[in-house]
């Protein structure tokens, strides 16, 4: 099994002072030497560190904490994370391999497990600044993994005494072909393999990257690092649990609690968070049940396609629902205004299957009904990007979701052409996005296409503000956005009625 | 049902608290009907929603209204007036009337085997009583947050509120009922609950051509067994599972219960993985391709498909004839190959008629005939694609991956169809028939024409009905799944005694 027990003292050295001097000895801890690149943290520092170190690496290693997040809100895949964090890494964090030979490798390695055990003392309070900061440290922790010369990487995990067991030769033989075929291995390429429950691999499985035999799976050396990864977020999981256990008693005079607490604040920087001044748009009255046909032109893709699949077949599924509410709630539609629309939309149905199959999960959305919490929070904010992009995709018969991520490219292009995006430049380099999986760039791009009238006017007078006109990362921002642009001219906007406005 | 169309007959204090079967009532005065309204028959904690219901629950709960202080032997009695009153069932009735759900819960549902399975084990536990029911009641109030000591004491309730259906969610820390007085909202959590698939004909509407919506034949049918089989065997040889129970869902779907220890503590990440690695077909409507794999197939995969190849072969192309004059579209969609593609689109469009398998046939034909550009290779993996497309499992993956969700307890009767949702045997799976499942009130019938044998053994309801077998069933497999869990137990216990000694 694995060994947790190594970061406790050892009880015999522990005591190895006359009890009567003990009041006035001097703690002493031994200096650790770090003989990896890599950590797992097991161990708590112990040695003293100024008060300004403290919290300048703390704030080093926020840094680039933050950027691996907006690394993850970008979507940028592993290469170009990478890529990116390489020079952050090497300003904030540096963290040389042994092969360097450089003078300063100890204290890099000090810097990094000390400024990781103060982070941790300062985002272990609620649960989910603990479970956002062990996703970013096991981000960071995998890229360093990756980056990791193979043989010191070997011998890290060596030394981690994970345990898992040698598949026998007679097992070679008999799952040789299976074995392969799960881990998509090339043909000639001889591999070691390893034996662990399954659960201990769950990433693998989901994904159907290694064979299963009566609930042990077969992983491929290389996939070690899936392993090594889910042990590191699995001990910081826990680890935290107890740090915010702890914390309550934390034997503290009132220079450490400052310092925790402004990093932990300045840390709680949202998800691309809506904010409801988005529902207040200048000139735009009150949406109503009747209004969203009009309205839907200035939707982002993924709305006009909910609305033209409700419009379709009166009907969207629960998820389709549950995403084109919340957005509709985004642009101030009121809950009474929201039930009118769905009633209306859904033509097939009685109104009894309505109320009782309905009408409950569109007041949950809004708050009006629920928990107390629901309540209290007015219901569920509407959806970013980045929520759309990280859910699961649509199965059959479903349409939530980016249409950009979703639809087969060839799909895409005939629905945009729909819309009323016929550049053929604009559908190319939208297609190579895609490609790319840069679904947020295609579509800030289409974005930009169809407003590049009004786009070129706000810049050239100057009356919209680069932060104005930033990346969107918010259905609704899309649609405020699309919305004040393409009403540039009614100056007197606040006191039109929007409904006026929407027969131009 | 006489009382339940006069509602509006005005409520008066009668003295008659004897009879409980409403069609005695018939023959009676019309001051009968009007009874005792003002008793405080109905549970407290349900609101009285229409007059209708309210009138009814009036009249029938009589004896429970008595019993309700008291105990266990209340029932018995209870039971034992039931007997000789023979249950008349009109065409009229539905399968959610009162009586005849009362009737379905005191003499037919399997209380003890089911408190068994969840309980693992004879004595009273916490794997029973912390366990969440929720009812779905007569007026379709939705309560939640149930849980009771004893298979008795559900017994009781279910008598009593008559729920349309129950569904069955996870063991919590503490008892559901006590929820609202913990100090600590983190002190509830759910801890194990089987991991559960939902396998629905309505995930199937894309490709089934002989029904849609609610209704389902036997052409249909032969989806949910080919996603049996393939899901089940996954689950018994990938991850070693042995305890899993399939259930009818009652009108066009099925349920599976995977009941091992291991299972049942599994967190949701676990869930999330077992579902991904079972789910295949990806993308909505607009998505295209739906199945994109890696080649080799994984072997999970190339077993599967090496069950479905021959479902395929009837199911499909003979009964369901998916591309049928110009939904041969979508097929030529699937394919790779553009000249191939033309060369099909020309023959089909001359005979649009062409029945599936002839069109299936069509391609290695044409292929063959040099209409090819790509390799046979593309184009056998192609078909192997389309033929995963069709037949391959869609699972309600949502249902799988939640520890606290909430499903449908097994021999519950489907409110629609009056079916029961009776287990499946996997090993005769093919021989299953969900149109010959027997309904509830076939079943009532049943008791009240059965002739008794010459045995001094009485016989308890659910013998004397097509019910049996299906009950047997489930008691094998809770006595299999029982005597694993007591090994279990006493293993752990040894292992403690070895520990014990140093």
């Amino acid at each position: 099994m694995i060994r947790h027990d190594y970061s406790r003292v050892d009880p015999k050295r522990r005591a190895n002072i006359d009890y009567k001097k003990r009041q006035f000895a001097k703690a002493e801890f031994q200096q650790q030497t770090y003989e990896h690149r890599l950590n797992y943290y097991g161990i708590p520092p112990t040695a003293e560190i100024t008060l300004d170190e403290f919290e300048t690496w703390a704030i080093d290693r926020l840094k680039v904490l933050s950027e691996l997040e907006a690394c993850s809100f970008r979507n940028r895949n592993p290469e170009e994370t990478a890529e990116h964090m390489t020079g952050i890494l090497a300003k904030y964090l540096p963290l040389r391999s042994n092969s360097s030979r450089s003078q300063n490798l100890q204290d890099e390695r000090r810097k990094d497990h000390y400024s990781h055990f103060i982070l941790r003392l300062a985002f272990s309070s609620t649960e989910d600044l603990r479970r956002r900061f062990a996703r970013l440290e096991t981000m960071l922790f995998r890229l360093r993994f990756r980056n990791d010369d193979l043989d010191e990487r070997k011998r890290f995990v060596e030394g981690l005494k994970l345990d898992w067991e040698e598949v026998t030769e007679e097992e070679k033989r008999e799952f040789k072909e299976e074995m392969a075929a799960a881990s998509g291995a090339r043909k000639g390429e001889v591999q070691e393999w390893f034996k662990v429950d399954w659960e201990r691999v769950p990433e693998l499985v989901e994904q159907r990257r290694v064979l299963l035999k009566r609930g042990m799976a077969f992983v491929p050396q290389r996939e070690q690092m899936s392993l090594v990864v889910a042990e590191f977020t699995r001990r910081l999981d826990d680890a935290l649990e107890l740090t915010a256990r702890a914390l309550p008693r934390l034997d503290e005079d009132d220079r450490l609690a400052p310092i925790l607490a402004h990093l932990s604040q300045s840390f709680a920087t949202p998800d691309a968070a809506y904010s409801s001044s988005d529902a207040n748009i200048d000139g735009l009255s009150a949406p109503t049940a009747a209004s969203i046909d009009t309205l839907s032109q200035h939707f982002p893709l993924c709305m006009q396609n909910l609305h033209q699949a409700l419009r379709r077949d009166s009907h969207l599924k629960h998820y389709g629902r549950l995403q084109y509410s919340l957005f509709l709630k985004g642009i101030g539609l009121s809950l009474e205004e929201c039930l009118l629309f769905w009633r209306r939309s859904f033509k097939l149905i009685t109104d009894e299957k309505f109320t009782k199959e309905y009408k409950y999960n569109i007041r949950h959305v809004y708050g009006d009904v629920g928990g107390d919490a629901n309540r209290r929070g007015r219901g569920y904010t509407p959806y970013s990007c980045q929520k759309i992009l990280t859910e699961p995709l649509p199965g059959p018969g479903q349409s939530h979701g980016c249409p950009y991520r979703t639809f087969a490219p060839d799909n895409l292009l005939a629905m945009l052409q729909n819309t009323g995006v016929n550049d053929r430049d604009l559908l190319k380099t939208v297609r190579e996005d895609v490609g790319k999986q840069r679904y947020h760039v295609a579509c800030n791009r289409v974005f930009d296409w169809a407003h590049k009238k009004e786009i070129k006017k706000v810049k050239d007078d100057g009356s919209w503000s680069a932060a104005d006109l930033d990346t969107i990362v918010h259905p609704n921002t899309y649609f405020k956005r699309g919305w004040l642009l393409k009403h540039l001219g009614d100056g007197n906007a606040g006191l039109v009625g929007g409904g006026d406005k929407m027969e131009e | 049902m006489p009382h339940s169309i006069s509602p509006e007959s005005t409520p008066g204090e009668d003295s008659s608290q004897t009879v409980s079967q409403p069609n005695t009532l018939k023959a009676e005065s019309p001051d009968v009907n009007m009874s005792d309204a003002p008793s405080p028959a109905v549970v407290p904690e349900i609101k009285e929603d229409t007059a209708k219901v309210n009138l009814e629950e009036l009249f029938d709960d009589d004896d429970d209204d008595e019993e309700f202080p008291s105990s266990a032997p209340a029932i018995k009695s209870e039971v034992e007036s039931s007997q000789p009153m023979p249950i008349q069932i009109s065409s009229r009735s539905t399968y959610s009337d009162p009586e005849i759900m009362r009737a379905f819960y005191q003499r037919l549902f399997p209380f003890r085997p089911l408190f068994q399975w969840l309980n693992h084990s004879p004595q009273p536990s916490n794997d029973f009583a912390h366990r969440e029911f929720a009812f779905t009641l007569p007026n379709d109030a939705y309560l939640r947050y149930q849980s009771f000591p004893t298979a008795d004491l559900l017994r009781k309730q279910c008598i009593q509120l008559l729920p349309s259906r129950f569904e069955i969610g996870p063991v919590y820390s503490t008892n559901p009922r006590d929820r609202k007085t913990l100090r600590k909202a983190s002190a509830f959590r759910p801890i194990a609950k089987e991991l559960v698939f939902d396998i629905d004909m309505t995930d199937y509407d894309d490709i089934r051509t002989c029904c849609t919506g609610a209704s389902i034949c036997h052409k249909c049918w032969a989806f949910i067994t080919m996603a049996i089989k393939v899901v089940d065997v996954a689950l018994r040889d990938d991850f070693g599972f042995k305890h899993i129970m399939w259930v009818y869902s009652g009108r066009r779907g099925a349920h599976a219960w995977v009941c091992d220890k291991r299972a049942r503590e599994m967190d949701d990440s676990k869930r999330r993985a077992i579902a991904g690695y079972l789910e295949l077909l990806k993308g909505g409507d607009k998505g295209g391709k739906k199945v994109n794999v890696r080649r080799p197939l994984h072997p999970h995969l190339d077993r599967s498909l090496n069950i479905l190849k021959d479902h395929f072969q009837t199911s499909i192309l003979y009964e369901q004839d998916p591309w049928s004059s110009e939904k041969s579209a979508h097929l030529l969609q699937l394919l790779p190959d553009a000249s191939l593609k033309a060369a099909l689109q020309k023959k089909w469009d001359s005979a649009p008629s062409r029945p599936s398998h002839m069109k299936w046939a069509d391609i290695d034909t044409a292929a063959k005939s040099g209409a090819l550009s790509k390799s046979s290779k593309d184009l056998l993996e192609a078909k192997q694609d389309i033929v995963l497309e069709y037949t391959y499992p869609r699972l309600d993956a949502e249902v799988s991956k939640k520890l606290n969700h909430l499903l449908k307890s097994p021999f519950v009767v489907h409110p629609g169809t009056g079916r029961v949702c009776v287990p499946i045997d996997t090993r005769k799976v093919e021989e299953f028939d969900p149109l010959e499942v027997p309904t509830v009130t076939q079943l009532l019938t049943e008791i009240d024409e059965w002739q008794g044998e010459d045995t001094d053994k009485k016989l308890a309801d659910w013998e004397k009905t097509s019910l049996k077998p299906y009950v047997d069933f489930f008691r094998g497999f809770v006595a299999g799944l029982l005597k694993d869990e007591k090994s279990g137990v006493k293993r752990e216990r040894d292992d403690g005694a070895e520990a014990m000694e140093f």
